[in-house]
């Protein structure tokens, strides 16, 4: 890491009498999974390096209340939303990054009806617009020539239409993208959505996130990128047990761009 | 007696759409015991969609040997029975071909155009017979295809041929008929069948022409009367089904409003915890949170139902399908049609009522297995070319399981507990939250 981060607070911010233009939702796994912590310093290295005028809520941030609605748990999920609102309209929060897609998904989609009504766009969206603005300049770095696949999170993909901003990211970086054969709107779950990264599996003869690794794995790629910290906790686990950790890397969009440019 | 002929035609075609009418009234009475759900919103877009995805086929493409064949049969049947106009009218009338001095040399062409797709029908069918009977494809033969499932497949694809053929050797049989009694004709496929029936005399000629002209109306109409007890009626539904079909993302999961108040109720600092509990406004039974049976789910998902063919699109795309597990979407969709037409029919002997059977959706019909077994990833609302929704339904019974049951997987309880106590799926306190700033 070059020099020190700068993650200023909404409420230092407030204090200061400054409005940030956007607010970085880390979201739960970001704030306290170590391997996901990595992805949220590399979105923030992106953020500090455009000078981007940012905050984090902090210790004020909660769990958007996405695997309590996704498990039938309504009551916990609203409680959430509800006090979540309440903290970002105190705010006047206008505009929201994620580093995780379920978050995205949520802020986005579900609590406009509650009250919340905000401009959410996932980091990998951040990212593209500010490469195609000139904000960011992207080079391969140690990635030029390495051959990556992306795996589309379900909560990106599907459930919202994003397929081209994180695949336009990481062809800035001048490599060899290659597509497993479910991708796009047809890709594969890794396995964690709905819940299912909080419980066992249940009877089969199958992990789900072996099926998608393996598939992954077919192409022989340098690196399986991802969009979101539990399909790269699912796919860092299919790796491992494939025993091809010293082959393939499993990283995050940001973490490439943050990587290939010594952020 | 010359009217006898005219009035069996017209009793058939009174008994034939009457049946039919009746069979719809009960599915729609059935589809109307759900709940009330908001989709008259954004006409033109809906509209659109239904232009797209359900007239123009442009999920079924996505395989292209299925879709490719589908589209055949779709056109076949649709354009093919444009010459039911006639058969209907000749059969009122007592006239034989009544469009064709009418159309001259445009009737010859209709009529050969649809006996290129006839014949089209007819291969893409057997193609059909041979991928669930031959080659076994695997969608095809889950566990909940065995038994009526996998036997009314075969039989609408043999009820198509079967019409199909009746069509072509009655062509060829005229086209035998003497020239004073030919009324159009021969024509391009029939006409290469009609060597078969030469030699023959005219009366054995009419006699055949009249019972394929027989077997096609009376086919068409046991088709139409067949299909409100069998997949095949997404042939009707599949319109609707899309039109009204979700236009939110994929990712939007319905808010309950009922939660929503109460939720409200213990965030307002100004509420009165002594407060008698405001009059119920208009709503006087007390609705479950989520859905035990079908009633509760919403008329929207009931319609998805009956509008579900069985291709298991759904299924063979379903993570926890793939990777071995008990859930299979197709089987939501079928189990949720089942025990809607078993709800029906006790209303039916109730007289209109009602009456508990002791039995429900959730649990008798579908496991809380099957239900865990879902990553909520949409691959299924995806695959699905008539825009099912089957997330939806497995959402809605969890939200009874977890809500009116306190029943869930024995991991998921603590991750309740931390979320409400800690804000976060981990049992970290919230307090910590913000250490990763500070950690190298």
């Amino acid at each position: 890491m070059s020099e020190a981060l700068k993650v200023p607070t909404m409420a230092e911010m407030m204090a200061a009498g400054e409005t940030p233009d956007i607010l970085f939702w880390v979201g739960c796994s970001g704030s306290f999974d170590d391997r996901a912590k990595k992805i949220t310093k590399a979105i923030v290295k992106i953020l500090n390096k455009v000078d981007m005028k940012f905050a984090v809520l902090g210790t004020e941030e909660s769990c958007t209340g996405d695997p309590a609605k996704r498990a039938g748990n309504e009551f916990t999920f609203m409680m959430q939303a509800m006090s979540n609102i309440q903290v970002l309209n105190a705010y006047e929060v206008k505009k929201i990054v994620t580093g995780c897609p379920h978050c995205f998904n949520t802020l986005k989609n579900e609590y406009p009806e509650l009250g919340g009504k905000y401009e959410v766009i996932h980091h990998t969206q951040l990212v593209q617009q500010l490469i195609n603005e000139g904000k960011l300049k992207v080079e391969g770095g140690e990635f030029k020539g390495k051959k990556i696949t992306f795996h589309d999170p379900c909560y990106l993909g599907r459930a919202n239409g994003e397929y081209e901003a994180p695949r336009s990211v990481i062809e800035k970086l001048d490599v060899e993208l290659a597509e497993m054969k479910r991708s796009r709107a047809n890709g594969l779950c890794c396995g964690a959505g709905g819940a299912q990264m909080f419980k066992e599996a249940e009877p089969g003869n199958k992990e789900v996130n072996m099926e998608r690794a393996e598939e992954a794995l077919a192409l022989k790629p340098d690196v399986i990128a991802t969009g979101c910290p539990f399909c790269n906790t699912m796919m860092t686990d299919g790796v491992k047990y494939n025993d091809k950790q010293d082959e393939t890397q499993v990283l995050d969009v940001a973490e490439l761009i943050a990587q290939a440019n010594d952020l | 007696m010359e009217y006898i002929p005219q009035i069996l035609f017209l009793i058939m075609l009174a008994v034939g759409f009457g049946l039919f009418a009746k069979s719809a009234m009960r599915i729609r009475r059935n589809v109307l015991l759900g709940r009330d759900i908001d989709r008259k919103d954004r006409a033109s877009d809906r509209m659109n969609l239904m232009l797209r995805v359900a007239l123009g086929q442009s999920k079924m493409v996505v395989r292209p040997i299925a879709g490719t064949l589908h589209i055949i049969v779709y056109a076949g049947f649709l354009l093919i029975n444009i010459e039911v106009a006639e058969i209907i009218i000749d059969g009122l009338f007592g006239t034989h071909r009544i469009f064709a001095p009418v159309l001259g040399g445009l009737y010859t062409a209709a009529i050969n155009f649809f006996e290129i797709l006839g014949v089209l029908v007819i291969v893409a069918c057997a193609i059909f017979l041979w991928r669930r009977n031959v080659m076994k494809i695997g969608r095809f033969h889950s566990t909940e295809m065995k038994g009526w499932p996998f036997k009314d497949a075969n039989y609408i694809l043999i009820i198509e041929i079967v019409l199909m053929c009746a069509l072509l050797i009655m062509n060829a049989a005229e086209a035998n008929f003497p020239d004073e009694h030919r009324a159009a004709g021969p024509f391009l496929i029939s006409g290469l069948i009609a060597p078969v029936f030469s030699g023959m005399s005219y009366e054995t000629l009419h006699l055949i022409e009249r019972v394929c002209w027989w077997a096609h109306i009376a086919g068409i109409l046991f088709f139409l009367n067949y299909l409100p007890y069998s997949k095949h009626f997404h042939i009707i539904l599949a319109f609707p089904n899309v039109y009204f079909s979700k236009l939110t993302p994929k990712g939007q999961f319905t808010n309950l409003e009922s939660v929503k108040k109460e939720v409200e109720l213990m965030l307002d600092p100004n509420a009165d915890p002594f407060a008698a509990p405001a009059e119920p406004a208009g709503e006087a039974e007390h609705q479950r949170f989520g859905a035990k049976d079908v009633q509760d789910l919403s008329w929207v998902q009931l319609m998805n139902a009956y509008s579900c063919t069985e291709c298991g699109r759904c299924t063979s795309n379903c993570p926890a399908n793939i990777t071995g597990k008990k859930l299979s979407p197709r089987k939501i969709m079928m189990d949720t049609r089942d025990r809607l037409e078993e709800v029906g029919a006790i209303i039916d002997v109730n007289k209109g009522t009602f009456v508990d059977d002791g039995k429900s959706l959730l649990h008798d019909y579908i496991t809380p297995e099957e239900l865990w077994a879902c990553t909520s990833c949409n691959a299924c609302t995806e695959a699905c070319p008539v825009n099912i929704d089957p997330l939806s339904i497995i959402i809605d019974l969890r939200r009874y399981l977890v809500m009116e049951e306190s029943s869930m997987p024995a991991e998921l309880a603590p991750v309740m507990s931390n979320l409400e106590n800690n804000g976060a799926p981990w049992q970290f306190s919230p307090a910590d939250r913000f250490n990763w700033a500070q950690e190298g």
